[in-house]
């Protein structure tokens, strides 16, 4: 089970990756809880899987439009689903590593999956699943934090 | 340090990581009149490979990467080459991990996500007294 501390590492993962690759700050709504296993996701979904000292996933969903403009804003010219698929990947992986500078080494992260236009595919390995909402720009996404 | 690299002779940059993002956006944003990229690669395995033919005097390394990971390959790419520098660039933000890439041989270490002035200030850092 995750602990509020534990929240804002991630919370703070997300705010600092938007200031640093887009110089555009994102807003964070308030972390929720769900209990169905279903966190949902959007167009792509970048997914992380955490073992060692804790296990479980950790992943980043976002709509196409919003992973276009990203990249757009990141100066990146080719917009094409294999870099969409790439980014998202990438948003999820810098999230999660970045985490272990409050986890430490222990948290393992490995390299993401990326599952695209194929929402019913994202499913969490626990039922309780933390959602960290995500606004940037006109576009909303989330990160999705499930670890025992 | 070799007698080219002293006079200010190009020095050749490969940049390893397994997001074709990360490496054009590397090739793309740095400023270092010295640097000439000479190619890239996605994953450990490739990169040994790479360096053995373009035997880069510069290399940027992820860490989190199928087949080798970055830290094996910083070992291997050091093993062939005890003078390349290495910049490690990586989402792992975790004091032990940037410590074990410097034992391995890395000469710098830049946590994702970056700015483009922190890679180029990371770069000249990597660069200082070459």
């Amino acid at each position: 089970m995750l602990r509020e501390a534990e929240i804002r590492t991630f919370v703070r993962g997300v705010t600092h990756y938007f200031e640093t690759s887009t110089q555009q700050a994102a807003s964070v709504g308030s972390p929720y809880l769900v209990m169905d296993g279903k966190p949902g996701a959007y167009d792509y979904t970048g997914i992380i899987g955490i073992s060692g000292a804790r296990r479980g996933i950790v992943y980043f969903t976002a709509p196409k439009g919003m992973l276009t403009v990203l990249l757009m804003r990141m100066q990146e010219t080719d917009t094409s689903n294999e870099n969409l698929m790439d980014l998202v990947g990438e948003v999820a992986n810098t999230i999660s590593g970045n985490a272990r500078r409050d986890f430490g080494k222990q948290f393992s992260i490995s390299v993401p999956t990326v599952v695209a236009n194929d929402a019913e595919a994202v499913s969490a390995p626990h039922f309780r699943s933390f959602v960290i909402p995500i606004n940037w720009r006109t576009h909303s996404a989330k990160l999705v934090v499930c670890l025992e | 340090m070799n007698a080219q690299v002293g006079l200010q002779a190009p020095l050749k940059l490969m940049i390893v990581d397994d997001s074709n993002i990360i490496r054009r956006r590397i090739e793309r944003c740095q400023q270092i009149d010295r640097l000439q990229f000479v190619g890239a690669a996605s994953n450990g395995r490739e990169a040994v490979e790479l360096f053995k033919r373009m035997q880069p005097d510069v290399v940027t390394m992820d860490l989190t990467m199928p087949e080798m990971d970055g830290i094996e390959c910083v070992g291997q790419l050091v093993a062939l080459n005890p003078k390349i520098l290495i910049l490690v660039v990586s989402a792992l933000a975790d004091k032990a991990t940037a410590v074990e890439a410097i034992e391995r041989g890395a000469n710098g270490f830049l946590c994702k996500p970056f700015t483009d002035r922190q890679l180029n200030d990371a770069l000249t850092e990597l660069l200082a007294g070459v």
